[in-house]
């Protein structure tokens, strides 16, 4: 009874992790359809920004310290969001409908984006602000002649590599001066240290198991995430919406629906849920460049196997592939058989963690391969084949 | 795009680029001149004035996943640099280090070797970090019969004419830990370690180790290189060792982060489960966070709260030079060590650029290290004193074990049985790399 729950309970919690690293994913990939290879990325800035509450946190003090974490997951949303919606309107929105070009965009962004925490220091912060300010600024003065049209090219030779120049010339000479203070990378490539607050440190002790408090903490985390998501998408004006432009674009269009604006809001919600799911894995695991790539092709899965644009099918694949990890990674399995039955060797030899990895994607694809639409497929006409 | 690019556009954007990249080139040239050292840069000048320098090369990755631990190497090699040459140098001539990087990639290691030995004449090399790094240089300095200082602990098996070994082997590191281990914390062990080379060849050294000594292997499990899903091994040790037990965990990178941090959840306390590390030193402790890391082991040689004169020199020199908070490790000491090691060397054989005569002299050298005193053996490994150390809250190490005396190197390791009564002497020709004892 014991083993059981305890599988019970450990698979759930591998689950809500996989969970709420898919959530967001399912909107953007389920529901809008965006191949988006940043979705790791996000978590990583959610992850990041549960480091910059903490350690603001930390200098108010003790009472203050233990809620750090409260703060930290709707502050990583918007984050997250504010990213996810500057990646929209920046790169991919010119890309819908073009999954191919959409994949190698959001990879190289998500590139950036590692390269871009490893390296950030305050100098470098000041000439991206600057080249920011100079060239769009500049941009936006050349709008207003008259005569932009006919020379848009040339503005753009010319301002390009003229506020490229400044911004670098301006950071050398500020690196010169004011050496270290100035060029030391804020995070370093190296991860950065995320403590969960005291009260989330230990465990419930049940019998010879205990329950850890930051497992039970995501679990409701998650429950929290996922009721949320149904309640916007079925009960709001803006998730009708969303359903709306998801099923039939040009109807939507047609009916007075601003479907860039949906576009941009259902982006946005997707990757603020990656900022929460980063803030929530910031309790279990490691905060370095590298921590989206270690989830990205987990939530992927997840999404895939629980049936591309229905959350449902996140929800349940999710749970599923967390029990059948846990089931096979701990090796119960292979402690119900008796040790002389030629399954107990198969068994024993996928019972440690990477090679479960393995049974679970051998599992995967063969399940693929009699379901190709995942667990909850969608249906009817405006299904494309 | 239907219209596609037009041949004036074409122009135009390429231009436009070619233009940029020369503004950043031309931007970029005079930062990467001042990760040369200062005496780098003096020293070109004197070179130009009378070559009364000596050349050095210094190659690590400064760029790629393996910069963070790298770097610091580089900054320790450059200090002791910068010290040699404050003292008057080398035989009267001031060290000038090149540095080169490897961009965390091999191959670009070995390119870099040629370059700096054939086109910079360098008369020794200090670098590499990882065990895949080494091995693509190896050919370049063993072809060219060059030399190189590599300051990192390793997993042994190898003892090459052309490199010296600052770092621990094996028998340096895990196997006195092992043994410390059952004399102190219990006889039931489970292995915990990531899955590539490293662990695996360590775990079946541990093994061995522990069969032979009357300790137990109850379960060992291996987690895919930057995996954090623990929760079955978490399982695994408790179903193995009920009351309590041993872990040896050689964990790399972010999977250590989630091991220690899931552990902690799951009640896996270290005066029940003392858990012994290898790969885990001041800088990681800092990015796990000692909350999560208090009251459990690592083995080291080195620690930066060794207690000897020399150490509180070099740690005050070293945070003086590049920040008050800098920690200093086991990998950057070594690196430290080396390069005294060499100038020793080069002023017993009395000229630099004979390396043959160097490589000679550099055998029996000892030096007075941070860590205590450490002797290059025959083997071109070094003695070293090999200590454990606790992780108190404030993120430092609280020794409390060191092997009375230094430990002499073992390279080929006489638990596996492929190499075992296999020794390495390059004082006798006839010996070598590697003979039968």
């Amino acid at each position: 009874m014991t083993v059981f729950f305890e599988s019970l309970f450990n698979g759930i919690s591998i689950g809500a992790v996989l969970l709420i690293a898919a959530l967001g994913l399912g909107i953007v990939f389920g529901i809008m359809g965006v191949i988006n290879l940043a979705h790791g990325e996000l978590m990583m800035l959610g992850a990041y920004t549960t480091f910059l509450v903490q350690n603001a946190f930390k200098a108010l003090g003790e009472p203050w310290f233990s809620g750090y974490i409260i703060v930290a997951i709707p502050v990583a949303f918007l984050v997250a969001a504010a990213a996810g919606l500057a990646l929209e309107r920046g790169v991919i929105r010119y890309l819908y409908g073009r999954p191919l070009e959409t994949l190698l965009a959001t990879w190289g962004v998500s590139l950036i984006l590692q390269q871009f925490v490893r390296q950030v220091s305050w100098v470098m912060c000041i000439q991206i602000i600057l080249f920011c300010l100079l060239f769009f600024g500049g941009l936006w003065v050349m709008k207003r002649r008259p005569d932009f049209e006919r020379m848009r090219q040339w503005a753009m030779v010319v301002i390009l590599p003229l506020a490229a120049g400044i911004a670098l010339v301006c950071g050398t000479i500020l690196g010169q001066i004011f050496k270290l203070a100035v060029t030391k990378p804020w995070f370093g490539a190296q991860g950065v240290d995320v403590t969960a607050p005291g009260w989330l440190r230990g465990g419930l002790p049940l019998g010879s198991f205990q329950l850890p408090f930051v497992r039970l903490f995501i679990i409701a985390l998650t429950i929290i995430c996922v009721v949320g998501i149904y309640l916007f998408l079925l009960k709001s004006p803006w998730g009708l919406r969303i359903r709306a432009v998801t099923q039939n674009r040009s109807m939507s269009a047609c009916l007075g629906i601003p479907t860039q604006k949906v576009d941009a809001l259902t982006f946005a919600l997707g990757s603020g849920l990656a900022g929460i799911a980063g803030c929530a894995i910031s309790l279990l695991g490691s905060v370095g460049p590298n921590t989206g790539q270690n989830y990205i092709v987990d939530a992927f899965m997840v999404v895939v196997v629980g049936g591309v644009g229905k959350i449902v099918g996140t929800v349940v694949a999710a749970l599923a592939i967390g029990l059948v990890n846990y089931i096979i990674g701990s090796g119960i399995l292979a402690l119900m058989v008796s040790p002389g039955n030629p399954l107990f060797d198969f068994l024993t030899f996928f019972a440690t963690t990477s090679m479960a990895r393995v049974m679970v994607f051998a599992l995967i694809i063969i399940f693929l391969q009699l379901r190709p639409a995942g667990l909850f497929p969608q249906k009817g006409r405006t299904v494309d084949a | 795009m239907a219209h596609g690019l037009g041949r004036r556009k074409f122009l135009l954007y390429s231009s436009a680029a070619l233009g940029s990249t020369f503004l950043i080139k031309g931007c970029a040239t005079p930062t990467q001149n001042s990760t040369e050292t200062g005496s780098g840069t003096q020293g070109e000048q004197t070179a130009a004035g009378g070559g009364d320098t000596i050349k050095v090369g210094i190659l690590h990755s400064l760029s790629g996943t393996m910069a963070i631990s790298e770097k610091s190497v580089v900054d320790a090699e450059q200090l002791a640099i910068e010290e040699i040459n404050n003292a008057g140098g080398v035989l009267g001539k001031k060290i000038q280090a090149i540095v080169e990087d490897g961009a965390s990639d091999w191959p670009t290691f070995a390119e870099k070797a040629k370059k700096l030995i054939d086109s910079d004449k360098v008369v020794t090399v200090f670098g590499c970090w990882t065990s895949a790094s080494r091995k693509a240089v190896l050919p370049v300095f063993e072809s060219k019969n060059h030399m190189l200082w590599y300051p990192v602990q390793y997993e042994g098996q190898e003892c090459s004419k052309n490199i010296f070994y600052t770092g621990a082997a094996p028998n340096q590191q895990i196997e006195p830990a092992v043994d410390w281990l059952l004399e102190n914390k219990g006889k039931q062990f489970f292995l915990v370690g990531s899955d590539y080379v490293f662990p695996r060849t360590a775990n079946t050294i541990i093994k061995a180790q522990l069969e032979a000594k009357g300790g137990e292997t109850l379960g060992e499990d291996y987690i895919p290189l930057g995996g954090t899903e623990v929760t079955p091994i978490i399982t695994k040790i408790k179903a193995a060792l009920p009351e309590g037990g041993v872990i040896f965990n050689t964990l790399n990178g972010d999977s250590n982060v989630a091991f220690f941090k899931q552990m902690q959840g799951a009640g896996l306390t270290p005066d029940k489960y003392p858990t012994m590390s290898v790969s885990i030193a001041e800088e990681e402790v800092r990015a796990i966070g000692p909350e999560y890391l208090k009251g459990h082991y690592a083995a080291w040689n080195y620690f930066q709260s060794v207690d000897t004169p020399e150490n509180k020199k070099f740690v005050e020199a070293f945070k003086t030079k590049y920040g008050q908070d800098r920690v200093t490790n086991d990998p950057m000491e070594a690196a430290y060590i080396m390069v005294y090691l060499w100038k020793q060397a080069v002023e017993k054989a009395a000229k630099a650029d004979d390396l043959e005569a160097v490589r000679k002299a550099a055998l029996g050298q000892t030096f007075q290290a941070p860590e205590g005193m450490v002797t290059m053996n025959n083997n071109h490994h070094i003695a070293k004193t090999v200590r454990i150390g606790e992780i108190g809250t404030d993120g430092m190490f609280k020794i409390v074990y060191a092997t009375p005396k230094p430990v002499d190197p073992i390279p080929w390791n006489q638990y596996v049985a492929e190499t075992k009564g296999y020794a390495c002497d390059w004082s006798d020709a006839a010996k070598g790399g590697k003979y039968k004892m």
